[in-house]
């Protein structure tokens, strides 16, 4: 056998970002206490570089490398697209956070550009090994991103919460794909498609490798019942990690949960398709309900993330590539929301003060009529309320449920989106309606921050104004 | 038709614009955003005007059309066009607006760019509503409405107002989303999401119960049709005076618009199966809360009553053709009854509109809407009561005023399709002088009550010219409502004729 140099190409983006974040490290250590804000600068160029290799490398064609282990294609490059335009909107409201509370350490970036290249990796990955290895890439560096705050106690807590429950799932996901290995022989996604297809693996062992799969993935994106880390995990967590764990990686999640399915396990749609309807509803009843409880904003946020993945699902429910598209397109508006939300948060709190409750939104409307109606932008766009993009998501997942058939899966979605409704108009009631408590003018801290929450959040209105353009994007990476 | 500008865009797009504008440029300058509102609003209405002038009475083909792509992907598309039965909804909207701006012209003080913004921002929406021929631009439309009325009813409402908000919030969307699967499916059915196509789609019968059912839900709440109006009077009360008008005088045409525009056409077979349960509805609304409003002590709230009341007035005419058809074999005889609906939600928009506003001037003087705290009011306001009982009139259904041509051609239609339903319906002009007329000799009549009323002002110039204008419209239609009918007659022919043609 002889030895023959791969195709590098198609990794170039992942290459050039290890590079970059490895000089940053480095770096890092080296220049003086002076400069300490060029580790975020060259964080950020290093993520337009990259996005702009991604960029600029796009194209139609399907290339796999690394002794198939690698892929580039349309579909993979849209989502690192949208997890570098995400990331760099969580290091721009980061860097705020982290100088407020006096934690501003250079190891927040290099940690977040090493899980971001776990991203990468896991979105491009063809086979077990290289999406096991993206993951772990991704969820080390998170954990020690949480714990960072080494004096919270909180931080702390949610940061082995974080870590237990993740390797838990890890674990199950590991034996799942073992399983799935002992059943067909490969380790390649599309060999494993091919195998299934023959008929010759043991369809038990299939079976249960699927539904530890399944738990794995479920973990990963926080769907009901294995939701449990999300509230805690995210209120415990400093502002700007989860900011970070909210948004990113549930496209990177959302990938991996494509390939294992889509390109892998295409065969065992019948197996899957149940299971999900299951994650599904529970996660949009559970999260919408518990939801409607929360008084603090930060697991309110998490516990409607839960009910929007419930949505999500709903996409690849359908089973079909418009259906998966329709998915695409509801995690990458979800990303873009929720690094508006989560953003806010940090654009409204001040030096030793969260503004994570519900409360603290009180009469937003008069202390800065902007920012609130920025708020109410994300606000109705989370809830699903036209003109903004949110309906859009929420309105083609419906349409491909619909479409194969589960007009009732349909109709438990609607009327969980008219219960989670409400606890987004509470907000909205709070800022609006309410008398402030403190009567002082709100300013953002930074010029930037300022504008780039208003860049996210009028995003979410210009995008639903012309949602042809995103829904074209997603469509077309999957259909060609 | 053709009128040099594209005329539905520039009637939804110009107010939001504006409206943008204000929001924005009318912060601490409240002059500003008043009178560049006003501005707006007026020339709003004067833009519509051709909409009439140039209108084709003689098809019932969709006029002034605009058709582009939107979303590709889905077949979505942006188009727009009237008909003989949206084209007076639009003139309707546009001509309130105009009042409705300047009936705030002093009470609101706080916040008045945001007053203002969020008011004509809803008259771009709601006249999207009526010209959209999209589904889903229909519902972006009728949804995105929801969100400044949320605002401006839990912000400038009376005491009760967030819980009054919420509610409305929480009906109406919970009502619409039915109607977005409805939609959905159809789609997934037809490929197209143009009202136009699901005209023409055939049905199974199971599937046109279901479409029909969700729509059901989701124009009642909006009309809304007892059992599910009970959000109605809350959101009536807490809301400012042009809150209130807008949501009497239009957001409720929206419901009666949705039932010819969808229900009728799109489920005719389920219509015809299941009218009994829309005219039993309907008579409830009429009787049962015409007896309601007779029991109210805040004046608002017995208008919001009336409302319901009047409101089942146009369902109940929309659905007693399939009565007559069936008895006659003939769809003739029902665009009386069709006609009337019509005519009878045009009426009801000048004339509920014209009771809050009046209600809103006493509320200004005197900040209460209790009938009990008035008394004599004729005394110290001697056009006021003038007005008030002209309104009161014509709320009742006096010949002569507009009030009393639909409910007429209603109550007609309704004796041909079944005595009964004639007698109850007719009930209603008894049951509703009763109320009406009531009110208005407890609050306006009599000696003067107190001290209160002693000091009161009659209107101002501003005030007199709004009454004016709605009174002198309000008997126009009273006594020559040909130009009304004569731009529906295409619409409703073809209207009975798609309502009454088997899908399946």
């Amino acid at each position: 056998m002889n030895f023959v140099t791969p195709d590098f190409t198609p990794a170039i983006p992942e290459m050039v970002l290890l590079a970059l974040a490895s000089f940053i490290l480095i770096a890092d250590t080296l220049w003086s206490e002076r400069f300490k804000h060029a580790t975020y600068y060259a964080t950020q160029l290093s993520l337009i570089l990259v996005g702009a290799l991604v960029l600029t490398s796009f194209s139609t064609e399907t290339v796999i490398t690394f002794n198939e282990s690698f892929i580039r294609d349309s579909f993979g490059d849209v989502l690192k697209l949208f997890i570098l335009i995400v990331s760099f909107g969580v290091f721009l409201f980061s860097r705020e956070y982290l100088t407020q509370n006096d934690f501003y350490k250079g190891e927040f970036f290099t940690l977040g550009l090493f899980s971001i290249i776990g991203m990468l990796v896991m979105v491009s990955a063809y086979n077990f090994i290289t999406l096991f290895v993206g993951l772990e890439i991704m969820s080390l560096a998170l954990y020690a991103m949480i714990a960072m705050q080494r004096d919270s106690s909180q931080a702390t807590e949610a940061a082995i919460k974080y870590f237990v429950l993740g390797a838990l799932a890890t674990g199950m996901l590991l034996y799942g794909l073992s399983m799935i290995y002992g059943a067909t022989g490969t380790l390649t996604l599309s060999e494993i498609a091919n195998v299934i297809q023959t008929g010759k693996a043991d369809g038990v062992v299939l079976a249960f490798g699927l539904v530890f799969i399944v738990i794995g993935l479920g973990f990963k994106l926080g769907a009901v019942p294995f939701h449990m880390w999300v509230p805690d995990v995210y209120h415990g967590s400093p502002t700007a990690v989860t900011l970070f764990i909210g948004s990113a990686p549930k496209i990177a999640a959302f990938a991996i949960a494509y390939r294992l399915l889509v390109d892998a396990l295409p065969g065992l749609v019948v197996d899957w398709q149940p299971l999900l309807i299951i994650l599904s509803i529970l996660s949009m009843v559970v999260g919408t309900v518990i939801a409607l409880a929360q008084t603090n904003f930060k697991r309110l946020l998490a516990y409607s993330g839960i009910a929007h993945i419930g949505f999500l699902l709903l996409g690849f429910i359908a089973a079909t590539p418009e259906g998966y598209s329709a998915a695409m397109f509801y995690v990458i508006v979800y990303a873009l929301t929720s690094v508006a939300a989560f953003g806010m948060i940090i654009v409204l709190a001040k030096t030793g003060f969260e503004f994570d409750q519900i409360a603290d939104f009180k009469g937003l409307n008069q202390r800065s009529p902007w920012l609130a109606l920025m708020t109410l932008v994300i606000m109705f766009s989370m809830a699903g309320i036209p003109p903004f993009i949110g309906f859009y998501a929420k309105l083609v997942v419906l349409e491909e449920v619909i479409t194969s058939g589960f007009v009732w899966l349909a109709i438990i979605g609607v009327v969980t989106a008219v219960a989670g409704a409400f606890y987004y108009l509470r907000v909205v009631k709070v800022m609006y309606f309410d008398v402030p408590t403190d009567n002082e003018a709100l300013k953002p801290t930074g010029g930037d921050i300022a504008i780039g929450i208003s860049v996210y959040s009028l995003a979410l209105l210009v995008l639903g104004l012309m949602p042809a353009w995103l829904m074209s994007i997603t469509y077309n990476s999957l259909l060609g | 038709m053709s009128v040099g500008y594209p005329i539905l865009s520039t009637l939804i797009w110009l107010p939001i614009v504006a409206g943008l504008i204000v929001l924005f440029a009318g912060r601490n300058n409240p002059n500003f955003a008043k009178w560049f509102s006003l501005a707006a609003a007026v020339l709003t209405f004067i833009l519509s005007i051709p909409l009439y002038t140039a209108f084709d009475t003689t098809t019932s083909t969709m006029q002034f059309v605009e058709r582009f792509s939107w979303i590709p992907q889905y077949n979505i598309e942006y188009f727009l066009g009237v008909d003989g039965l949206s084209m007076p909804l639009v003139l309707l909207t546009t001509f309130t607006q105009v009042l409705v701006i300047a009936s705030a012209w002093t009470v609101i003080k706080e916040r008045v760019e945001q007053y203002m913004g969020a008011f004509m921002i809803m008259q771009g929406l709601m006249i999207g509503v009526f010209v959209a021929l999209d589904a889903v631009l229909f519902y972006v439309f009728w949804e995105a409405l929801l969100i400044p009325m949320f605002i401006v009813i839990g912000k400038w409402g009376g005491p009760k107002r967030v819980y009054a908000t919420l509610k409305f919030f929480l009906y109406t969307f919970f009502g619409s989303v039915f109607m977005l699967v409805a939609f959905l499916y159809m789609y997934f059915q037809s490929g197209s999401f143009s009202i136009l196509d699901f005209h023409a789609m055939p049905i199974a019968m199971t599937a046109q119960i279901l479409i029909f059912l969700a729509f059901l839900i989701a124009f009642a709440v909006k009309i809304p049709m007892f059992p599910v109006h009970t959000w109605l009077p809350d959101a009536h009360v807490e809301a400012p005076t042009a809150g209130s008008v807008v949501l009497a005088a239009i957001m409720l045409k929206m419901g009666g618009y949705g039932f010819v525009r969808f229900s009728l056409p799109i489920t005719p077979d389920a219509a015809m199966t299941l009218d009994w349960l829309v005219i039993l509805l309907s008579l409830i609304a009429i009787v049962y809360i015409g007896f309601v409003a007779l029991i109210q002590s805040d004046m608002k709230k017995l208008v919001a009553y009336s409302s319901i009341a009047h409101m089942g007035f146009v369902t109940l005419g929309m659905f007693v053709v399939y009565a007559i058809y069936r008895e006659t074999g003939l769809v003739e005889g029902a665009a009386l009854g069709m006609e009337g609906a019509m005519v009878q939600m045009v009426s009801h928009g000048f004339i509920s509109g014209a009771m809050f506003l009046a209600i809103g001037v006493l509320y200004d003087r005197m900040h209460t809407r209790e009938i009990g705290a008035y008394g004599g009011v004729v005394n110290t306001m001697p056009w006021f009561g003038f007005f008030a009982v002209l309104f009161a009139m014509a709320n009742a259904g006096l010949p002569g005023t507009s009030g009393f041509v639909g409910e007429f051609m209603v109550i007609l239609s309704a004796f041909k399709a079944n005595v009964w339903w004639g007698v109850l319906a007719a009930t209603t002009l008894i049951v509703g002088a009763a109320y009406t007329l009531w009110m208005i000799k407890r609050v306006i009549f009599g000696s003067v009550q107190n001290e209160s009323v002693a000091k009161l002002e009659d209107l101002n110039r501003r005030e007199f010219a709004i009454m004016a204008t709605l009174a002198f419209v309000i008997i126009l239609l009273g006594v020559w409502p040909n130009p009304l009918l004569e731009v529906m007659h295409s619409s409703v022919d073809n209207l009975l004729i798609q309502a009454t043609t088997s899908k399946l």
